[in-house]
């Protein structure tokens, strides 16, 4: 099947060799990064972690969020999710190829990555993340791939693949509960100590991956002929309402705890989130930016006439997308590590060649998603003239 | 592949394995031996304790900070956002900010205390190691392999104490003067005090602890009953930075 990626009009091709640059660039930044180290970032020893970290948070919740799709249709039988439920699977496959970059990019020795197979920690959430990240890897991988070889061969899917999907099912939430734990049972680190980061986590995953999966749906609509159809767009529309709602929810859950108990370390983090500290509030003016636009958008989700207008939507989802690419981005990054253990205060602002390697990263995830996409949508035009 | 080329590849193999035991007479162990250590009571339990009523008596002294500096090669790096600290001086309200409060004694509250890493009983930054290049000795010292560290931070983040560093930069070109008597480090892995145990395996106290004249810092045995930390920790009152958190700290500041 792969051969059918490699067929396409000019307008394809542009785009390829736009990934292709934008991958270039990552590259020739990471190879400067490789020799100058770290300290070319904007990090530093009061924050350690940055915008790498804060985009492999993000995306391990994208490719969690697949099981928005997965499950109405192999569990429920929902047959309209018949055909973006394999957009959905593949998503997930770039997304977890994207989060695994993240990580290395953001290691300091990254020649020695195999060293978490060679003297493997099991008390290391950083260990078990490995193992669950790439066992979904391999599950959307294959179950994926082998429903769409099954398809473009006219055959019945094989055996084993549908136990794949199902395992892919709770799968899916263990990889971002265990990406929570990796934050959630440091002592060190109140802002991030809370049992309802998990929750969290998963609720706002649920919102921005299927978000993501509208807003792909609709380039596919505009630039191919493929149309995932208005009913399930709007199924997923709803999956997206609920979810930004929860999340929301838990927000507020969280504020309260922390306010009502005032115990000081908790609330210096929260304080800092939302006020900044003595000029230095930047990361405040993103989160009042994000919180706004959450409560846009549920505005407009909650409201059935503009939810189910398809020239807003795909606005609306943009409006998801950002709201939670700040938030459990940066804005639970950077908190989290100020005030500082000493109760100091540091600034963080990501560097020129720090942008360009996340963007080459973005650039190679782009080309897997268009790589899977184009196949996806070639098996499914060739079966539909078929009929 | 040929039958002979198969062979000579077996036995080349082979060899290379049978040498494998004997490499060790040509190389160093990388860290001292513990055992020299073991007394007829058991393995020792080191601790160190702060005299803060006589550290910084003279003023602006950092005798022991130059003492570890010098003799553990560490960088001099001016840009704070890359320092790399083994031990170092913070305000006593920042160090134990819930001991602080409004009309206190204006002198302790702005004083510099002496902080480093606690060598904890319980160390999170041991757990959250997904390559096992942090590990507690049986002696209770928190160690660092600098050659498997992967340099992904997560000891960084789990440290309650801020007393790791990271080094974001090749740290040679910073170093005044190389000590022969210990590694240097890379870029891009982490580092922290390592209670000079490459010293006390030679019978030395800690580098710190020697260069204080002034008698303000004490090291010892806390598992000896007729040690001097011991004595100290069993009479006078001691405090230690976030005792809540269960890390179970092994440096005690006395006032």
């Amino acid at each position: 099947m792969v051969e059918k990626a490699l067929k396409g009009t000019k307008r394809y091709w542009t785009w390829i060799g736009f990934l292709l640059f934008l991958i270039l660039i990552g590259f020739v930044s990471y190879l400067f990064q490789l020799k100058e180290g770290l300290g070319i970032t904007g990090m530093g020893r009061d924050i350690s972690w940055g915008l790498y970290i804060a985009n492999f948070t993000f995306f391990v919740g994208v490719a969690a969020s697949a099981v928005m799709v997965v499950l109405p249709y192999y569990l429920h039988s929902f047959v309209q999710f018949g055909r973006i439920t394999i957009l959905g699977e593949f998503l997930a496959v770039a997304a977890v190829v994207i989060t695994v970059l993240f990580i290395v990019v953001d290691l300091g020795q990254p020649s020695r990555v195999f060293n978490i197979l060679l003297y493997p920690s099991f008390s290391s959430l950083l260990f078990w993340d490995m193992v669950v990240l790439s066992g979904y890897l391999f599950l959307n991988l294959f179950s994926g791939w082998y429903t769409l070889d099954a398809e473009d061969k006219e055959e019945p899917p094989l055996r084993w693949v549908k136990p794949l999907i199902l395992i892919s099912i709770p799968w899916a939430i263990s990889i971002h509960t265990v990406t929570a734990f990796i934050f959630s049972g440091l002592s060190a680190r109140p802002f991030w100590l809370t049992a309802i980061l998990a929750p969290r986590f998963l609720a706002s995953a649920f919102a921005s991956g299927p978000s993501l999966l509208i807003l792909l749906c609709y380039v596919l609509k505009k630039f191919t002929k493929f149309d995932a159809g208005k009913e399930a767009i709007q199924k997923v529309a709803l999956i997206v309402t609920y979810a930004m709602l929860i999340n929301f929810f838990f927000l507020l859950v969280e504020l309260f705890t922390v306010f009502y108990s005032a115990i000081p370390d908790h609330k210096g983090h929260f304080i800092y989130l939302f006020l900044g500290s003595n000029g230095t509030g930047m990361l405040s003016v993103f989160m009042w930016f994000s919180v706004a636009l959450s409560i846009c958008s549920l505005v407009l989700l909650i409201r059935p006439e503009t939810r189910k207008n398809e020239s807003l939507l795909p606005w609306i989802c943009g409006m998801v997308l950002v709201s939670i690419w700040i938030e459990k981005g940066l804005a639970l990054l950077i908190p989290g590590f100020i005030p500082t253990p000493l109760h100091d205060i540091a600034s963080y602002v990501p560097t020129l060649p720090e942008v360009f390697i996340t963007l080459g990263v973005y650039g190679l995830g782009g080309l897997i998603i268009t790589g899977l996409f184009k196949i996806a949508i070639e098996v499914q035009k060739a079966k539909e003239k078929g009929i | 592949m040929k039958r002979r080329d198969f062979l000579k590849l077996a036995i080349l193999t082979l060899s290379g394995i049978s040498i494998k035991p004997f490499a060790h007479l040509f190389t160093k162990p990388a860290f001292a031996d513990i055992s020299i250590q073991r007394t007829n009571k058991g393995l020792p339990r080191w601790a160190m304790v702060v005299n803060l009523s006589i550290c910084g008596k003279k003023d602006g002294c950092t005798d022991c900070i130059d003492a570890c500096n010098r003799i553990h090669n560490i960088p001099r790096i001016t840009n704070p956002k890359h320092a790399v600290k083994w031990i170092w001086n913070a305000p006593f309200d920042r160090v134990f900010r819930e001991q602080s409060f409004d009309n206190m004694n204006e002198g302790l509250r702005k004083k510099s205390v002496l902080v480093l890493c606690n060598h904890c009983e319980n160390p999170p930054c041991v757990s959250v190691c997904p390559t096992k290049a942090t590990w507690k000795r049986e002696d209770g010292i928190v160690m660092m392999d600098y050659h498997r560290c992967i340099g992904c931070r997560y000891c960084i983040a789990a440290c309650p104490y801020g007393a790791r560093s990271f080094n974001w930069k090749d740290p040679r070109p910073y170093i005044k003067e190389i000590d022969k008597g210990f590694p240097t480090r890379t870029q891009g892995v982490v580092e922290k005090c390592n209670f000079c145990e490459e010293r006390i395996a030679k019978n030395l106290l800690p580098a710190c602890v020697e260069a204080c004249r002034e008698g303000g810092l004490i090291f010892g045995d806390v598992n000896k009953e007729d040690s001097e930390v011991r004595k100290i920790l069993s009479t006078r009152l001691s405090i230690r930075r976030k005792p809540h958190l269960g890390t179970e700290p092994k440096v005690y500041y006395i006032l």
